[in-house]
């Protein structure tokens, strides 16, 4: 399972990578495997505000649909569109080409509402018990 | 296999027109007109009638083949409710007629069939009224939530969401989203019930509706389904019974008098008429006493002299849901099943349904890990999770049961349940049919072990073998187009 340390992450299997004021969010490795190939996504549009463990995005693969809730409020910058095509970019490559929207944090405050690497790697060894 | 375009061939013909004798004159202005011909397919009648008696042979049915699809009920549709349905004093009726002054009075047979069903349904299940109105599950789920929208209006309450447990089936979030309500979602706990703690913090003044399957779709039978219902009704809240499950506990338990307020029924479930694309289905809904003013219109009534009528003098009425009176000829063959099973025949299938897939569970069940408990109503879900440290997945023995003649289980519902396959096989199917299909799901389980590999090619002995259903998803390819 790849759970890279420089991220945070939710229980609901989101990541974040925080730069200053910004952050870029994204689904762990643990969920692109879980939810299998992926084949559609809805993204929220660049000027859409989300709110933190509120819906953000929706991921539809082979077995089901699932919401994904922003890990962190704050307003969107930019989305990957490139994943509207090309969705198995998230199988691939969760953390990285697979990321999801650039956002604007309206409160840092709320990052402590998040797991580190270590934290969400326990979380999720728990899961498969 | 090809399709009915690429068997044609240019210049073959089904059949001669005769020659035109008449100038050939349209009005139809140009640019409505096709640039080129339309691409029809030149066959001979032979290649027609070939082709299409060839495919109707792949149908697959419980006419055919074992269908144990969990959740679906897929038990066999006794046909002599085909004749009934197509007598033609029923068949041949229009429609309109009832509405029509004075025809109520040609309409009487069909009129007493919508009241003597709403009476039989409101007894199986102790609601005080039904309406046979809605077209399926889904459309009597929205109707159900509808109702219950206006009763809290009707009470000049603003209530704002629904409680529904994580193993509910998708329609019913989806049909208290439609109807406007939030849907606030109960995990389930350890034993695979309703978690009650949480639940409880849940409930609250602005909770409309609790909606819930009882048994589950884990196949359970929730044993504090009274107290569930007593503290939604503390609050104001009303109790909304997903009937897709009622095949387990006909004559059981009714729930009306668990406490339910309002509950759809899957006629093309429990009450044995076809299904879905075969159908069309039924989706009747009950209410208790508080809501009977809501249904939708028009309502079936029994005048002082004994003849029925239509009556749509209901004011505090949510309206029309569907025209006329519903699918009248699922109706009829539900209503014929229910007088030819009778009190004692229903709770027989119910019984037999729930004996059938305790025996499944019981045989498979060091095979395949049981999602929850020792024992289940009429439906069992099995895990492959097992099997997913041979890297064989729930599609893999899915696929594999196909080559085997039989139809796959559900699989990946409950949501829940990892590598979930959900197995009901019905009070319809003899004890060598579960055996037959047991020794398949046996195999399966022998062949993850020593032979992956098969699994993951399955099936083999059909005309399409398996399909990339991530590239069919990516990229439908929907049509069929001249290279």
């Amino acid at each position: 399972m790849n759970i890279p340390e420089n991220l945070l992450y939710t229980k609901d299997h989101e990541w974040v990578k925080i730069e200053g004021d910004r952050a870029t969010i994204g689904i762990t490795d643990f969920a692109q495997h879980s939810l299998g190939d992926i084949t559609f996504i809805d993204l929220p549009k660049p000027g859409a505000k989300v709110e933190q463990s509120k819906w953000c995005a929706t991921v539809e693969s082979v077995k089901a649909a699932s919401d994904v809730y922003a890990p962190l409020s704050g307003e969107v910058l930019e989305a990957n569109t490139e994943l509207t095509d090309h969705p198995e970019l998230i199988n691939k490559s969760a953390y990285d080409t697979g990321w999801f929207a650039l956002i604007k944090i309206a409160d840092l405050g709320e990052k402590s509402r998040l797991m580190n690497s270590v934290q969400y790697k326990e979380y999720v060894q728990g899961l498969s018990k | 296999m090809q399709l009915i375009f690429e068997k044609s061939r240019p210049g073959r013909e089904g059949f001669k027109l005769p020659e035109i004798d008449i100038p050939i004159a349209s009005d139809m202005p140009a640019k409505y007109c096709r640039e080129q011909p339309a691409s029809l397919p030149e066959v001979s009648e032979l290649d027609v009638v070939r082709h299409f008696s060839n495919l109707s042979r792949l149908n697959f049915s419980v006419d055919t083949n074992f269908y144990p699809l969990g959740s679906c009920t897929m038990k066999y549709n006794p046909k002599f409710t085909e004749k009934v349905a197509s007598l033609e004093g029923f068949s041949d009726l229009h429609p309109l007629l009832p509405q029509l002054l004075g025809g109520g009075m040609l309409a009487q047979g069909s009129l007493e069939v919508l009241y003597n069903i709403e009476k039989l349904l409101s007894e199986i299940t102790g609601m005080s009224a039904f309406t046979t109105q809605p077209l399926a599950g889904a459309h009597g789920e929205l109707t159900g939530v509808m109702l219950i929208a206006a009763y809290h209006k009707h009470n000049g309450e603003q209530r704002k969401h629904v409680i529904i447990p994580d193993s509910a089936h998708g329609t019913n979030p989806a049909s208290a989203a439609i109807a406007g309500y939030k849907v606030v979602v109960i995990p389930t706990d350890k034993d695979g019930f309703l978690d009650l703690q949480a639940y409880k913090k849940a409930l609250n003044q602005e909770t409309a509706a609790v909606m819930l399957t009882c048994p589950d779709t884990l196949g359970l039978f929730n044993p504090k389904i009274k107290e569930i219902a007593d503290l939604a009704h503390g609050v104001g809240a009303l109790m909304y019974y997903d009937g897709a499950n009622l095949n387990a506990i006909l004559g059981k338990c009714r729930p009306g008098d668990i406490g339910f307020d309002v509950m759809h029924i899957n006629l093309h479930k429990t009450f044995a008429t076809p299904h879905g694309g075969g159908g069309p289905g039924a989706g009747p809904v009950g209410v208790c006493e508080k809501l009977v003013d809501f249904l939708p219109i028009s309502r079936v009534i029994r005048r002082a002299d004994g003849t029925f009528a239509l009556d749509y003098r209901k004011h505090k009425s949510i309206g029309y849901i569907a025209p006329f009176y519903g699918n009248f000829g699922v109706i009829l063959k539900a209503y014929a099943y229910i007088l030819s099973l009778g009190k004692s025949g229903l709770v027989e299938a119910s019984e037999n349904a729930v004996l059938s897939a305790n025996y499944c569970l019981e045989r498979l069940k060091n095979y395949y890990a049981p999602a929850y408990g020792k024992s289940c109503m009429h439906e069992c879900v099995l895990s492959a999770e097992k099997q997913l440290e041979q890297g064989v997945h729930a599609l893999d023995i899915a696929k594999y049961l196909i080559d085997r003649g039989f139809h796959p289980p559900t699989i990946y519902f409950p949501m829940i349940v990892k590598e979930a396959m959900m197995v009901e096989p019905t009070e319809t199917e003899s004890k060598e049919t579960l055996d037959a299909f047991i020794e398949a799901m046996i195999e399966a389980a022998v062949l993850a072990q020593t032979n992956p590999e098969v699994l993951h090619q399955a099936p083999l002995s059909m005309p399409i073998k398996r399909l990339d259903e991530t590239k069919a998803a990516r990229e439908p390819n929907l049509r069929w187009q001249s290279k």
